[in-house]
């Protein structure tokens, strides 16, 4: 069983092709099939767009969590940014502040198995995904 | 990064890589418009085959480069899009909207000369 945790800073767009390489390998270390860790390499690559275009800095972090029978690996993206006001809002498909897409977090949620934000406007902002291995 | 483009006939060929950033699609995306514009292409083949993540990034930065190329009167296919991340395409919500796709090169390269003959 793999453990320990690995964390990318994030503030430039390289910086998001780091964070889903390492993030691929580690899901293929931990078995999962090349489908599932390119879902898991999307969701990272979109979770830390969101850092660089609306906090301009922050990091993720990869772990793997033992679940008992099962384990799965937890995406974690933080930043100290401007925060999200209306969360209920920012989970609506085509909903954007930045002039992107609008796909950021409502995608996210679907390439994954458990998600949840937290908060805080003028703190941050972390959201944490997670995709279990089947 | 550079992006080897193949002239072809009236057809380019861009091969794009796996590890692209956001600051190398956007040269990727002035450098085939202007290589259009050089050759007086009429058609552009975008292989995505090695392309292991599509995110929102990149597949807005290609259906920008389609539109680009159609007002300059050519026509683009994008080619190789992988299964698994055609799937992660799908589930994050994204598209290519009108942008034509192929399974591979030799796909591409028919579906633009099918449309070079309709045209004359």
């Amino acid at each position: 069983m793999l453990d320990g945790v690995i964390t990318v800073s994030i503030s430039s767009d390289q910086d998001i092709v780091q964070a889903r390489q390492k993030g691929r390998a580690l899901a293929m270390e931990m078995g999962f099939g090349s489908g599932d860790a390119t879902l898991i390499a999307t969701a990272i690559s979109e979770l830390a767009r969101n850092i660089v275009s609306y906090a301009s800095s922050g990091q993720i972090t990869l772990r793997v969590d033992d679940g008992g029978n099962r384990y799965g690996l937890s995406i974690i993206a933080s930043d100290e940014g401007p925060g999200i006001s209306d969360i209920r809002q920012a989970l609506r498909d085509g909903f954007s502040t930045s002039g992107s897409l609008g796909i950021g977090l409502p995608g996210v949620r679907r390439l994954m198995d458990e998600f949840e934000i937290t908060s805080q406007p003028g703190r941050g902002t972390i959201v944490t995904v997670k995709k279990w291995k089947q | 990064m550079e992006v080897p483009i193949l002239k072809q006939g009236a057809v380019l060929i861009a091969t794009f890589q796996a590890a692209l950033s956001d600051a190398d699609l956007n040269h990727l995306r002035s450098a085939l418009v202007q290589q259009v514009v050089r050759f007086r292409s009429r058609g552009v083949i975008v292989d995505v085959t090695a392309m292991d993540v599509m995110d929102s990034f990149a597949s807005r930065t290609l259906r920008e480069i389609a539109q680009m190329i159609r007002l300059r009167g050519a026509e683009t296919v994008i080619v190789g899009i992988q299964p698994e991340v055609a799937f992660a395409m799908v589930q994050l919500g994204l598209t290519l909207e009108d942008v034509p796709t192929a399974l591979d090169l030799e796909e591409g390269l028919d579906y633009l000369n099918k449309k070079f003959k309709k045209m004359h």
